[in-house]
């Protein structure tokens, strides 16, 4: 390996892959059982974080830069002026066991410009993997990207070998898509997606019968979102999410606030602010949807069509649904906890394991970890001492916004400003 | 009736051979304190605990049939901590579970139970930090070599994770502070304790010691992590909650070049 060439190509392939979000290197249970090196049954792990906050767990680089398309939002666009670079599999290889020996990482993201055709960009891709597993007995996580168009033969490949498989719709509405990249169909996203699809549950049915079925895409599938490219509002974007989640099995859909690459009038322009606030209140609905029972059309429906920027998304629903409040948290189920505001799944678990001992105060319930300064004008407990006054949603958002700083003020009262 | 010191030796086995004692001989007011942190007090009396295998077994079966299993390994990882005092509460835990019917562990609104959960948490916290910010480097005898500083005494914690990953290389992950470390040579996991040459730099990357290709691979991984920061999304103060900065010097990609 030369290092002076590596060095460079690292540099411009690593830079082009970072828009990609997912850094996820949990869920795999591929174990070490050949006594070679890595293992990936734990939980990911965050080896380091960047200076924007976002975690490193994958060495996450593209093949090549080089690309036959030319979508308005990507830095990797065929008419963007950028030097390119392409590395051989070799050099992937090294690098991926050279940094895990030394714990620098969990394991691989790789992902790909697309060079002459899908198929031969995706079978350059699987080879990679192949290569790792099959020759260096690499059992650390693998992160395939999975190429719009790439025939099924090499989805079922890359599963084989591939911990995850991710394919990214990028823009949430067909639409948007026509508009800013004309040349890609939604078709040809969902294909490699739906092939995965089919295999992980035809995965699931032969192991019950043989266990030693060879695994297939064990951490399963992702795709990720760009908000605030095209217009879109917040109830498109999660019913678009809730559609991938329910028709695709996905483990994942990640949402990247845009961040302004280029100067084409049909996107914002450099130097706007990357979105970061409303990215944060898409993650929390898409929390709320997965792990707190929430139905998306409970928090976002054609009456709300935006998330509030200045509260919560589940703040915001108990606002608009006083009438289910207060809760008593020592008799309402695990289903009620966790729609207070202010409750997260941890301090759901400790309160339904706590009140088996005795019923708990406001003291205990501040001990625990509650954020009493939202949850407290939602419930009652073992205490005379509770919200008596008949305040209105908006007095009680005013008395919670009055009594808490939040980590977003400065951008809050920019973005508010803005609109206001 | 005179409160009682109970000195044992700082291990594990030493802190549940003076859980015995408590119990043999029905001691109200005592406190359990580590030989190289005594808090003497004003009118307590002394008296050094032998370190009791057979006894503290006794204990630990006890401990685990009156507690889940994550109640038990709470108890250990709080015993981890080192903190000061400490080992008072883990007393009073140990106390309230072998006075209830009920296991206890998850009795959230019992002070002494919270307080464990707690510090057992944080130390949990730590052992996933170490599992994380380990930075090997090939030494030139072929063993990747690690420092650590960490808070809490996490590398009995940390000893499977690293022999189930690293199974083809040897390795040694050394804890500066408490001057021990752990040598997998291929086949087990040693506990090891190591001279270092007068003056020697944990920090810095001497060719004394290291492979040639050592230098490259952490100039490519501090590459690496420049380039796939997004400057846009700069976020200093997220940063350092997820990396404090007492974890940098052992950090290849924070090093100064």
């Amino acid at each position: 390996m030369s290092f002076q060439r590596t060095q460079e190509k690292l540099k411009i392939l690593a830079d082009a892959a970072k828009y990609d979000v997912s850094c996820s290197s949990s869920g795999s249970k591929r174990a070490n059982t050949n006594k070679g090196l890595g293992d990936a049954t734990g939980m990911g792990i965050c080896h380091s974080y960047t200076e924007d906050g976002r975690c490193v767990s994958l060495l996450k680089i593209l093949l090549t830069n080089h690309c036959i398309f030319d979508c308005a939002y990507c830095v990797t666009r065929k008419s963007n002026d950028v030097k390119r670079a392409a590395f051989k599999v070799q050099e992937v290889v090294d690098l991926t066991i050279n940094f895990y020996r030394r714990n620098y990482i969990e394991g691989l993201f790789l992902s790909s410009g697309i060079f002459k055709s899908a198929d031969y960009t995706m079978e350059r891709l699987v080879a990679v993997a192949k290569k790792l597993r099959l020759e260096e007995n690499f059992n650390g996580y693998i992160h395939l990207k999975s190429i719009p168009g790439a025939s099924d033969e090499l989805m079922r490949e890359a599963g084989l070998y591939a911990d995850r498989l991710s394919v990214n719709i990028e823009i949430p509405t067909e639409a948007g898509l026509k508009k800013l990249a004309p040349d890609k169909k939604r078709e040809d996203f969902i294909k490699p997606m739906v092939k995965v699809k089919n295999e992980i549950i035809q995965y699931n049915a032969e192991k019950k019968i043989i266990k030693s079925t060879p695994k297939f895409a064990p951490a399963g599938q992702s795709t990720q979102m760009i908000i605030g490219a095209s217009g879109e509002n917040d109830f498109q974007i999660m019913q678009t999410s809730n559609h991938f989640y329910k028709s695709y099995n996905l483990k994942r859909v990640y949402y990247s606030g845009y961040v302004p690459i280029s100067y084409d009038n049909r996107l914002p322009q450099i130097g706007s602010a990357v979105p970061m606030l409303r990215e944060n209140r898409l993650y929390q609905t898409d929390w709320l949807m997965r792990f707190y029972g929430f139905d998306v059309s409970e928090i976002l429906n054609e009456q709300h069509q935006n998330l509030d920027l200045d509260v919560d998304p589940k703040l915001s629903w108990a606002l608009r649904n006083l009438h289910e409040f207060p809760v008593d948290v020592n008799t309402a189920d695990q289903r009620m906890l966790a729609r207070i505001p202010g409750l997260g799944m941890k301090s759901v678990f400790k309160i339904i394991n706590a009140r088996r001992f005795r019923k708990l105060n406001w003291e205990h319930l501040k001990k625990i970890g509650v954020a009493l300064n939202r949850a407290q004008y939602f419930m009652v407990c073992d205490s005379n001492q509770f919200e008596k006054r008949d305040l209105t949603s908006e007095k009680i958002k005013g008395l919670i916004l009055q009594n808490s700083t939040s980590k977003y003020q400065k951008m809050l009262s920019n973005q508010l400003s803005l609109f206001g | 009736m005179q409160a009682k010191n109970l000195i044992y030796d700082g291990t594990f086995d030493g802190f549940l051979s003076a859980v015995f004692y408590v119990f043999e001989h029905k001691l109200k007011m005592v406190s359990i304190q580590n030989k190289f942190s005594v808090q003497q007090g004003l009118f307590s009396e002394n008296e050094s605990i032998l370190t009791d295998e057979v006894k503290a077994n006794r204990v630990w079966k006890g401990i685990k049939s009156k507690l889940s299993s994550h109640g038990s390994y709470q108890l250990y990882y709080a015993f981890l901590s080192e903190a000061i005092g400490v080992e008072d509460l883990l007393l009073d835990y140990i106390q309230y579970a072998f006075s209830q019917q009920k296991k206890v562990d998850k009795d959230y609104s019992h002070p002494s139970i919270l307080k464990i959960a707690q510090i057992a948490k944080s130390v949990g916290r730590e052992k996933h930090r170490m599992e994380a910010f380990v930075r090997f480097r090939l030494t030139n005898d072929d063993i990747y070599f690690a420092s650590i500083e960490p808070d809490f005494n996490v590398l009995p914690l940390i000893e499977k994770h690293f022999k189930r990953r690293y199974a083809d290389q040897k390795w040694v992950i050394y804890d500066i502070k408490r001057g021990y470390g752990l040598f997998y040579d291929l086949e087990t996991v040693e506990l090891i304790n190591m001279d270092f040459p007068e003056n020697f730099n944990f920090t810095k990357t001497d060719d004394a010691f290291f492979a040639t290709q050592e230098f490259e691979f952490q100039k490519l991984w501090q590459d690496y992590f420049k380039a796939t920061n997004i400057a846009s999304r700069k976020n200093m103060k997220l940063h350092i909650r997820h990396v404090p900065k007492r974890y940098w010097k052992y950090l290849s990609e924070k090093q100064p070049n």
